[in-house]
Order: C-alpha cells, then structure tokens, then sequence
C-alpha cells in the first residue's frame, strides 16, 4: 500500500469533492425547483397535461443516467450547426454544462414522482377546511398541499439526493475532474488503483452519511409538530 | 436521420448481452441479500454486525467507483498482497466476471433491506404455529418462512431489478461488449451519436417496460392464495 500517492494527491481529492459537491447542489436545486410544477402537474385531471409530465418522468426514470448523459453531451454534436445558429453551443460544448443538464432533468423526473406521492398523501379533510376557509388554487397549493406534501415526502427525498450525489461519479466519464475523477486519472498515472479508489470510497462515504445527518435533521425540524417528546425539550 | 446504418444488430447484440450481465447479478444479489437479511435478523452478534457494515458502507458508494475498485483495484491488491508473501504472480479479472460479481455486490446489498423487510412482514403466529408441530429453526425457515416471505418481497425486487438493469450500463467503462460499450463504437463510425445513444435508450425503456409487466404478473401470481376484501 503507497500510503504516499494517497497523502500526495490529497489536494486534487479535494478540489475533487468541491466539483462533485458543486454539481450536486446545483442539480438538486434546479431539479427541485423543476419538479414542484411537474408533480403538481403530474396530479391534474387534465390528460393534456398529465400526460407530457408522465412520459418525460417514465423516459428519465426508464433508462440509465448515463445514457441521458452521453445523449447529451455526445448527441448534441448531431445538432452543432442548429445549436450554433440559435446560440446554445456554447453551452453544450461544455461537459460540466451537459453534466448539470442531465443530472437535473433526471433528478426532476424522479423527485416530481415521489412529490406527486406526498401531494396524493395529503389527508383530504386539510384540503376541504383549507377550501372551507376560502383557499383556492395557487394559495391553497402554497400554503396548504405543498408543505404537507414536503413534509411526506422528506424521507424519500432524502434518498433520492443521496442516489443523485452517487450518481454525479458518472460525469467523471465525460473528462470532468470529481471525486472519481480525480482518482481514475491519478490512478492511471500511478498505478495505486486500490489506494486511490479506496481514498475515493471513502468521501462519498463521509458525504453521504453526512448528507443524511443533515437531512434528518431538517426532517425533525418540519415534522416537529407531530412529534410531542420535543415539546418537553 | 433515424437509421443505424447497419448498426441495429450491434444494438441487439448488446442488448443481449446486458440482459446475461443484469441477470447474473440478480442472482449473486438474492443470494447474498437472503444470506444478510438472515445475517441481520440472527441473535449473533458477530454476523449481524458483518451484515450491518456491508450494507451501511455499500450503500454509501457510488457504483462506479466501486465497479473501478474491483476491475483495477483487486488484482493489484492481491499482486501487491502476494509480494508482500514473498511471491510474485500476475491477476487479471475478467470484465464480464467483474461486472457480474459487482453488481451483484452491489445490489445484494439493497435485496438485503427488502428480504428483511419480508421476513419480518410473515406473522409471527405462523412461526410459533410451525414451532408448535415441532419444526426446528431451519424446517421452520424452509417450509414456512420462504415460501410466505415471497410475497412481501417481490415489489422490492423488482425495484431493485429495475435500478440493477440501469446499473449494468456503468459496465462499458470495463470495456465489456454490453449494449452502452457497443452504442459507443456505432456512434463513433456513423457519427450520429444522437440517433445511437436514443435507440439504446429505447431498447433499455423496452427493458424497463417488459419487466414492469413481468412484475405485475409475478405480484398477481404470488398473491393469488390470498384473500381480496371486495
């Protein structure tokens, strides 16, 4: 074992565990941000738009995220000349664009199901007093449906961000320098595999795990009213 | 646009054999997560701990490193490891055993939440009942808990199998021939990378939808001596 290579390339892990961090707050929040309005779309009565939302949700969910990736970042080479004439080639030709891309609409597709789970798991007398008392469409969603929505779904909310910070690991394929990243290119310079994919193994591990410390906390926070030992506290 | 050029048969073949690499990984994945899930509801410490640490750490791993870890990592460990003993010998790990054996790692790890969850959903009067006509620990196991734990256990699998088939895609980095490896040499010779990575895409939705019906049929069939309130 070459503790060396490990001490050595420390720096580079961390700039690493920055871009893997970067990607994946970015994607979480812009792909939260998407699939508020697609769960709520997701659950209207209106096959129109209904449907659009469940397709683009069965498609991102049915097939692999790195397919999505390299239909991205490889296929839109197919359209340069068109993307170049409307001025968003800039923007593909850069993996870490394509990589944000892709990671947020699958993240959408899969955090606007489990929203359309929480909308669904809203008790139905909250909705009728909400409606009792004069709330209606976009209040009614603000105030009532999307909080009790949240609060629901938490738990696999947090899932699916931790699944989402695993998977940023593929866009090391598409040449960008993450965690894992930094480790195949070290590796293959060196030689250490073990050592280096070992080092690797072991930041996720610390990301994920803190991830869900944080994650449970704000879970307690929201659910703090269900929850009557906190009172005493 | 939407020709292969040729190319289509590649796809299948591709296709086939990402199926061969799921299924295998499938079995390595019940196999270890029935022998976990046991591990964990045991009253020994020693294994249930072993259980506990396999699915804490594998759960917070990303497949890719850990598919690395294994392709390149292990045969160097074991050299390094040999030379360490005084001995000098070469390893090599197949990419299709590689893959395999990962990704049943891998998944096996989650099969083990859904078997325990199974396990425990089986009331606890049948097992008392089976203790009471005198079945030891393993009959018990064999005749009672097995066959009923099943039905708990098949909507877990079959996310499980959903995500493993997704997974096995990760593979083409091993350069293993499966279909993500050969969409990538079709892309590469006719220059349409869009059109190669969507038909995959399409072949793994037909993937994802076959086995959505399968799973609907083996809930049907494994509920079938239960009871409906109607």
């Amino acid at each position: 074992m070459e503790t060396a290579i490990i001490i050595e390339s420390l720096p580079k892990f961390l700039d690493g565990t920055l871009v893997t961090l970067q990607i994946t707050v970015l994607s979480v929040i812009l792909g939260f941000i998407l699939s508020v309005p697609l769960s709520i779309m997701r659950v209207s009565k209106n096959p129109f738009i209904k449907t659009p939302v469940y397709c683009f949700n069965f498609y991102f969910r049915g097939t692999p995220l790195l397919v999505q990736i390299f239909l991205i970042y490889y296929g839109s080479g197919q359209f340069q000349s068109f993307l170049t004439d409307v001025g968003l080639w800039q923007f593909f030709r850069e993996a870490y664009f394509c990589a944000v891309l892709s990671l947020t609409l699958n993240t959408a597709a899969y955090t606007s199901e489990i929203f359309r789970g929480g909308i669904q798991g809203v008790p139905v007398g909250e909705i009728e007093a909400a409606r009792a008392c004069g709330m209606s469409g976009t209040l009614l969603y603000r105030r009532i449906i999307m909080p009790a929505a949240l609060r629901i779904a938490w738990p696999a909310y947090t899932n699916e961000v931790v699944f989402l910070l695993q998977a940023s690991s593929l866009v090391s394929i598409i040449t960008l320098m993450d965690i894992t990243g930094v480790a195949r290119v070290v590796s293959a310079r060196s030689f250490a595999f073990y050592e280096l994919f070992l080092t690797a193994a072991g930041i996720y591990l610390v990301l994920v795990y803190g991830v869900i410390f944080v994650f449970k906390r704000v879970e307690k926070r929201i659910t703090a009213h269900l929850n009557p030992s906190m009172l005493t506290s | 646009m939407f020709t292969l050029q040729g190319y289509g048969p590649l796809l299948l073949k591709g296709a086939k054999l990402t199926i061969i690499v799921g299924a295998g990984a499938m079995v390595i994945a019940i196999l270890l997560g029935l022998a976990a899930a046991l591990c964990k509801l045991s009253r020994f410490k020693i294994p249930a701990m072993l259980a506990e640490v396999y699915t804490t750490v594998i759960r917070g791993i990303p497949e890719l490193v850990l598919i690395l870890l294994v392709y390149y990592g292990a045969p160097t460990l074991i050299q390094d490891f040999a030379t360490f003993l005084g001995k000098e010998i070469y390893v090599e790990i197949k990419p299709m055993a590689a893959g395999i054996l990962t990704i049943g790692f891998i998944y096996g790890a989650f099969a083990t939440e859904v078997f325990r969850g199974a396990f425990l959903a089986v009331p606890k009067g049948q097992i008392e009942a089976a203790h009471a006509c005198g079945m030891g620990p393993v009959l018990t196991f064999r005749r009672i808990l097995l066959p009923q734990m099943w039905r708990f256990a098949i909507p877990g699998l079959g996310n499980v199998w959903m995500v493993l088939i997704k997974a096995t895609a990760l593979v083409s980095v091993i350069q293993l021939p499966e279909l993500m490896r050969n969409t990538d040499l079709a892309a590469r010779n006719i220059h349409k990378p869009f059109t190669c990575y969507f038909a995959a895409s399409l072949l793994y939705l037909a993937i994802t939808i076959f086995s959505l019906v399968f799973q609907q049929w083996a809930e049907k069939k494994a509920n079938r001596g239960v009871r409906r309130e109607s």
